[in-house]
């Protein structure tokens, strides 16, 4: 029977908006609408809550207010950052990134091959790790940006940031993060990490959708990718989302006050979801290194079983997770982290993430821990590879 | 998340004939793990070629697994050759129907069964289905292709890889896929829509893929109607084109000109192409 709430256990893919977050927005809907930008009063007031939200995201990055830049979302923000690099070296045509990127930098560097400009992807290892030698290899005279996740949305493995943005800082390119995930979850100081511009997102750490920031360093470049009004100090024009903006400075507050307990109590309840279902299942294993790794997240593969049947009969108990299978996706193909990872296919199509956050409980984690191996079971019954001995059948593709 | 029916959620959760037939008179298995689905489909025939137990197993998704549970109840009490009428339409039909990028999971049903009646009349079992590999990616061939446009009528590359899953992988067979497709509705090859259109194309880029789509496509079919077109230039995004034959003293030239030439040069070129006729 599955419970009069859903178990959320999807919060790479977005979060719930916290309490607390939507209390400070909720006046922002309805008495306080002026426009930021208005000469009077009442359109001040708002101008005056934002200049206070990006204090606060300034506070959660270590850096001048200035140098956060409001936006859409994180998608939005990577666009902007690689555009803007492009832009402002246009002698300078490559770029470096990497094959487990999200898709909004993955195609944004597949859109600017077909625009005449090179790409290099660099590879991972079997646990999801970057060789930062085939980095510094990858870079060249005209390399105009490295662009590398802060943390994979898939594996949550973490990469190594403050040592990737000193090689680029040794070869003058200018270096991007997408940080959408690691927000709230793993610390970062841009007073000390000397990336040019990191990406987060709003709706993955109990903001609303719709809102995100950009930090853009003091002294790099800029070339708007929005052009219009005077907003954001002529980056990025169009209204400001307002009440979005008075959410992500909230969340940012109250992530900044939860990390700690991110990496102690949520990170136990990944521990204990993790090695419960490590033992209770057999044939399992963790996709990415444990070494490195967000501690909310955990991409575990089922072998013989694919992941969207894991889903459907996870989602009738109300869990809700996520699968890097193909078949949840629309694609055919399972997912491009697992494949850059080498991940065997007995196993990659039957991976599941669980993504958790500070308001899951025990009691989630029990509900899975009871409902999970029943159903890998029932699917291992179901399927013809458990039934041949040794490894499945060779791919005949 | 799949808009799934009902009686695929059935199908799904409560699978009907699930497991292996230890004395089956026939086994037929399609698919592989790498492809993320694969269906092995036992079955139990007595003498007078009746079918009197199907079972399954199954590795795939949600469509997979209840396509093979419908499979197995609709061929239950079927004579062989009456099993063999069951296409992947009737499969996706009894379960209410199923998401078209789902119907590759239908198509597997069909071809399981065929792959079991092939070995219950001991014929060679082959790795493929019969035919030239077309879709590496998958292993899709091209008499398979030929086969879901007939069955289906399917009408563009998508359809294809919806109901084959070909071209659903690296893309590089989509080329060939047109070829088929356009070899299916006795047309000249039809280019391939473009998913992701290119952007910024340079002036060379743009002439040649006008030049492509005019002389491999749009110029072949006014033909048919005893006219023609001639590509005279291109100037930016401006097309100019001198109409032929049956076309230049047409009334309806115009009407030709901006719903079929320059809506399918939007289509395949860039979507703000102009085309301009020269007298």
């Amino acid at each position: 029977m599955a419970p009069a709430s859903p178990v959320y256990m999807d919060n790479n893919a977005t979060t719930r908006v916290d309490p607390a977050v939507l209390e400070e927005m909720l006046p922002y809907f309805s008495d306080l609408y002026g426009n930021p930008s208005s000469m009077h009063t009442f359109g001040g007031q708002v101008g005056r809550t934002i200049s206070q939200a990006r204090e606060r995201v300034a506070e959660a990055f270590n850096c001048h207010p200035d140098e956060v830049m409001f936006n859409a979302c994180g998608t939005e923000g990577d666009n902007t950052a690689i555009r803007s690099a492009l832009a402002s070296q246009p002698d300078k045509r490559h770029i470096i990134t990497t094959r487990v990127e999200h898709p909004a930098v993955l195609n944004v560097a597949k859109h600017l091959e077909r625009r005449g400009y090179d790409a290099t992807y660099l590879g991972v290892d079997a646990e999801g790790r970057l060789d930062l030698d085939e980095l510094r290899e990858s870079i060249r005279p005209d390399t105009a940006l490295i662009s590398v996740m802060y943390a994979n949305n898939e594996t949550g493995v973490i990469f190594p940031i403050q040592e990737i943005a000193e090689i680029a800082k040794e070869r003058g390119v200018l270096v991007h993060t997408d940080a959408v995930q690691v927000l709230g979850k793993v610390p970062f100081d841009l007073k000390t990490l000397p990336v040019d511009f990191l990406a987060v997102s709003g709706h993955k750490v109990h903001a609303p959708k719709g809102v995100g920031a950009l930090f853009v360093r003091k002294g790099v470049q800029f070339r708007p990718f929005m052009l219009g009004g005077h907003q954001e100090r002529g980056r990025r024009a169009g209204t400001e989302n307002t009440t979005g903006i008075i959410g992500l400075g909230k969340a940012c507050e109250i992530a900044m006050k939860n990390i700690a307990h991110e990496n102690s109590a949520v990170k136990a309840l990944r521990d204990k979801l993790e090695k419960a279902l490590l033992a209770a299942i057999p044939d399992t294993r963790i996709n990415g290194t444990v070494d490195a790794r967000l501690p909310n997240t955990t991409s575990l593969a089922f072998q013989y079983v694919e992941g969207e049947s894991i889903l459907l009969m996870l989602d009738a108990f109300g869990v809700c997770a996520s699968s890097g299978s193909a078949c949840t996706s629309g694609s055919l193909e399972p997912s491009h982290v697992l494949r850059a990872m080498g991940v065997p296919f007995t196993y990659a199509h039957g991976s599941i993430r669980f993504s958790l956050s500070r308001f899951n409980t025990e009691a989630d984690v029990d509900l899975v821990v009871k409902e999970l191996p029943p159903i890998i079971t029932r699917l291992r019954e179901i399927s013809p590879f458990k039934h041949a001995e040794g490894e499945a059948p060779a791919c005949t593709c | 998340m799949w808009e799934y029916t009902d009686k695929v959620r059935e199908h799904f959760i409560n699978p009907r004939n699930v497991g292996e037939i230890k004395d089956a008179s026939c086994v037929g298995e399609v698919g592989s793990i790498a492809c993320g689905d694969a269906l092995k489909l036992f079955l139990k025939v007595d003498e007078n070629d009746r079918i009197v137990d199907a079972k399954f197993q199954t590795f795939g998704c949600a469509s997979a697994i209840a396509s093979s549970s419908a499979l197995t109840e609709m061929i239950k009490g079927k004579t062989v050759d009456e099993a063999l009428d069951v296409s992947n339409k009737d499969i996706a039909e009894f379960l209410g129907g199923l998401p078209k990028e789902k119907m590759h999971c239908s198509v597997m049903g069909r071809e399981a069964l065929e792959a079991a009646v092939k070995n219950l009349r001991g014929e060679e079992a082959v790795p493929h289905a019969e035919g030239e590999i077309v879709c590496e990616c998958f292993g899709v061939t091209d008499e398979q292709v030929r086969r879901a446009i007939k069955e289906n009528n399917l009408n563009t590359v998508e359809e294809i890889t919806d109901f084959t899953k070909a071209g659903g992988g690296c893309g590089k067979c989509l080329d060939k896929l047109a070829d088929l497709l356009a070899e299916a509705k006795g047309q000249k090859k039809v280019l391939t829509p473009l998913t992701v259109k290119p952007a910024g194309l340079t002036n060379l880029q743009r002439m040649k893929l006008v030049n492509k789509v005019i002389e491999e496509e749009i110029s072949p079919s006014l033909q048919q109607d005893g006219g023609n077109i001639e590509l005279v230039d291109v100037d930016g995004k401006r097309v100019l084109v001198q109409l032929r034959g049956a076309c230049s003293s047409c009334k309806s030239s115009q009407l030709t000109l901006k719903q079929f030439v320059e809506k399918r040069l939007r289509e395949t070129v860039e979507p703000d192409i102009v085309v301009e006729e020269v007298r």
